[in-house]
């Protein structure tokens, strides 16, 4: 049986939310449909989207349910950007997820944009200092900023707040992206907008609900220009039919975060034992992200072992039953190094030796130690096979 | 496994061999190219899917493995530094020697694996003494020894080719619909991998500065100009655009490349033929022979599809002098020379190309040409082939590949 410590990527669905899932795909009704069919549908939706607004702290209104944490991010970021035309300047911390550093590239690349990356300093946490400069340099140009609220990689925390409150100082609004976030940490939206967050992004597979719906929390103050566009669903933001099933399943998934600090408190237990066991068993290895348990997500661990490729370790592993992560992928499988290491100025072996651990609901001390047990071994024959690029016969 | 069908055999026989298998798909290029139609390299998006599939259908894990940084060093800057010194490389064979049976075996070998299996079609023999020798594959048409060709003693110990005694090409793909692999009818490919569009000449133009210099004939005398040295094949006839015809009004053909004085040197036909190439850059594949500065009967191949012609072959001491300008970078041959003289003159021969010796089946050695002498002289000086330094060398596009 492997041992998954990958609940970064995605986390078991519950069996609860399976349920109202399948259960929900067997009813008939398109929720825009006039008839009492369509109708029951879209009392399931509106409730749906009742109990995910209560999990993220917004009105029910301000949810965009979306095809996923990527769509929601590409409306929160394009949307805000071309709603605030002609503004051209959009500020970006460095290390961001792919799925924000490649659309403000393509915002770049085709729509005039001008894509400011704001330092992150050695534990990935952004420079509230120059946020405050780059802002105060023209203002008035500016589109937007985006963050995640928590890094996906070395789950070092951001102060979003403080960012929204430098960034409405001077009207512009502010997106997060809280995929990584959701579920580990609380997520007050109202609070957030008021500090001046305009639009928040998630995803459901990172709770325990289903693939394929993310949501997007809209204040009902911000503008945004569609991605979509079509039949005028969900306040004209986002066209095409709603997916009644997900967005149960997802609220179940929702709903189930009530319990939060409990599960977030045995998992950063399950954490420390990690942390500790493995810097006791390979010394060399380097743990990154903020340690302040308060200032980084509870379930994720992430090291460095100098002088071994991440995908090494991660083959290694996965051959003793163990499925961890580099971090990092693309489509193709080619490991990257770490952007996120290399933006919090880390070297390139560094960055190349990059495994990311995390811990979730269904992992136990057991699993811990099975990671704990098999490590040692992994990490001599990948120090033994070192880099990609070392020169062959050596 | 390249997402061509031959290594999804090459896996599905290894499974059923009783070894433990795992897929790996080399990830050469940071930039793989998009949904291209059919297969016409090893790197594409496609092709990762394709190889995984198969995997997936072995029931074997897969994994991607990047190279692609040691690629770009070795091979493909390789391939443009030599094609812009005037000489003809053979990507595949350096992929093969410092890639596939260099890094990923040795990192294999790290990570616990005990072998590294191809679809390649050759065969590995061991002796008596359990010296591994590598042959010809039984499917002669098919047969890659000759990129092969490179491998030495230590690293035939840790290769395996499951298809090496496979009768034909047909019968891997009939095996391959019967395990139901998605490539079963995959093209083969033929061109180089990293150029996507098949167009050698367009994708080196873009990488190598051309410069106009004089085209010669075989006595020095200057006939024309041309527009880059580099973009000329020996052998090549058409657009030399030499304004004044031959005395003996008989077609003129390309007879050397000279990068560094950036000359064409042109001459007629016979000229082409050839009668001896050597190499300092030599290699033996397996055991070495005992005596090999004593002449011995063998048969040499020019190119992978080339057919082997007989010869006599033996290695020669040469001066440091001679040496200094070839390159001899990954070779045993230092201060030595491996020379080979075919018992037919040979044509379409260019320096850089590599000549594979073989006894019988057995793949004896390789060495990478530095100078051949043609068979026809020259009328008034005798300067009838290249000689021997880095500035007389020839290029030719057509650049023999295989797997």
């Amino acid at each position: 049986m492997a041992v998954y410590l990958d609940h970064a990527a995605t986390t078991p669905m519950l069996p609860a939310a399976i349920e109202a899932y399948v259960r929900a795909l067997a009813v008939v009704g398109n929720p825009a449909s006039v008839h009492s069919q369509g109708q029951n549908a879209k009392r399931m939706l509106e409730e749906a989207r009742e109990q995910v607004a209560a999990s993220l702290g917004c009105d029910p209104i301000e949810v965009v349910f979306t095809s996923g944490g990527t769509e929601a991010i590409n409306l929160g970021v394009k949307g805000l950007f071309w709603a605030r035309q002609p503004r051209t300047r959009i500020l970006v911390p460095g290390g961001e997820h792919h799925a924000t550093v490649d659309t403000v590239e393509w915002l770049e690349r085709h729509e005039g944009a001008v894509v400011e990356w704001l330092p992150l300093d050695a534990l990935g946490r952004i420079d509230l200092a120059a946020v405050a400069a780059a802002i105060a340099a023209n203002p008035d140009d500016i589109a937007l900023v985006t963050l995640l609220s928590a890094n996906n990689e070395v789950g070092t925390l951001q102060p979003v707040a403080e960012v929204a409150a430098l960034a409405a100082s001077r009207g512009i609004p502010v997106h997060v992206d809280a995929v990584a976030a959701y579920g580990h940490v609380p997520i007050d939206f109202h609070a957030l907008s008021r500090a001046g967050v305009a639009a928040l992004s998630v995803s459901a597979h990172k709770i325990g609900g289903p693939v394929g719906i993310g949501a997007l929390a809209l204040s009902r103050r911000a503008t945004v220009e569609p991605l979509l566009h079509g039949g005028g669903q969900q306040r004209q933001v986002r066209s095409g039919t709603q997916d009644v099933a997900a967005a149960v399943a997802f609220a179940v998934a929702a709903n189930a975060l009530q319990d939060l600090s409990l599960e977030n408190a045995r998992v950063a237990e399950l954490r420390e034992r990690l942390v500790a066991g493995v810097s006791a068993s390979v010394p060399s290895a380097v743990v990154n992200g903020d340690p302040t348990p308060e200032n980084r997500l509870p379930g994720t661990a992430h090291f460095s072992f100098p002088g071994c490729e991440g995908d090494s370790l991660l083959f290694l592993l996965d051959v003793a039953g163990i499925s961890v992560s580099t971090g990092s992928a693309c489509q193709a499988g080619v490991p990257e190094p770490s952007h996120v290491l290399r933006a919090m100025g880390r070297s390139e072996v560094e960055a190349r030796g990059a495994l990311r651990i995390t811990l979730g609901r269904s992992n136990t001390v057991a699993d811990v130690d099975a990671l704990l047990a098999a490590l040692p071994a992994a990490h001599a024959r990948a120090a033994k096979a070192g880099l990609a690029d070392r020169v062959p016969g050596r | 496994m390249s997402g061509g069908v031959d290594s999804a055999v090459a896996a599905a026989r290894m499974v059923e061999a009783g070894h433990e298998v795992v897929g790996v798909h080399l990830a050469l290029s940071r930039m793989p190219g998009t949904l291209r139609t059919g297969s016409r390299g090893c790197c594409t998006v496609e092709d990762s899917m394709d190889a995984q599939r198969a995997a997936n259908i072995i029931g074997i894990p897969y994994y991607v493995w990047d190279f692609s940084e040691r690629f770009k060093l070795d091979v493909v800057d390789d391939f443009i530094a030599e094609y812009a010194a005037g000489r003809t490389p053979n990507p595949c064979m350096r992929c093969n020697e410092r890639i596939k049976f260099a890094a990923l075996l040795e990192k294999a070998l790290d990570l616990g694996f005990d072998a590294v299996a191809t679809g390649h079609y050759a065969t590995i023999v061991t002796d008596a003494d359990g010296n591994r020798e590598l042959h010809r594959a039984s499917a002669w048409a098919k047969d890659q020894s000759y990129v092969l060709g490179v491998l030495t003693q230590e690293q035939l110990a840790h290769s395996m080719f499951p298809l090496g005694a496979t009768p034909s090409k047909a019968e891997v793909r009939a095996e391959a619909a019967e395990r139901g692999f998605s490539v079963a009818n995959k093209p083969d490919s033929y061109d180089i991998c990293f150029i996507p569009d098949g167009d050698t000449r367009g994708w080196l133009a873009e990488r190598v500065a051309p410069a106009t210099g004089d085209i010669l004939d075989r006595e020095g005398n200057t006939l024309g100009r041309h527009e880059g040295a580099a973009a000329f094949t020996v052998g090549q006839r058409k657009g030399l655009q030499i304004g004044t015809p031959a005395a003996d009004g008989k077609p003129r053909f390309v007879l050397e490349v000279r990068p560094i004085s950036n000359t064409v040197v042109v001459g007629p036909k016979e000229a082409l033929a050839i009668k001896e190439i050597a190499g300092t850059s030599f290699t033996w594949c397996g055991v070495a022979p005992a005596h090999p500065d004593i002449a011995f009967e063998c048969h040499v191949q020019i190119r992978a599809h080339a057919d082997p012609v007989p010869a006599v072959a033996r290695v020669v001491a040469v001066s440091a002098d001679s040496t200094a300008e070839t390159s001899a970078s990954h070779g045993t041959g230092a201060g030595t020379e491996l020379v080979i003289t075919p018992a037919e003159s040979l044509t379409g021969v260019a320096p850089g190309q590599t000549a594979v010796v073989y006894i019988g089946t057995r793949v004896l050695g390789q060495c990478t040409i530095d100078r051949t002498v043609s068979a026809v002289s020259a009328d008034s000086d005798g300067a009838g082939g290249t000689d021997g330094s880095a500035d007389s060398v020839s290029a030719d596009s057509t650049v023999a590949v295989d797997a």
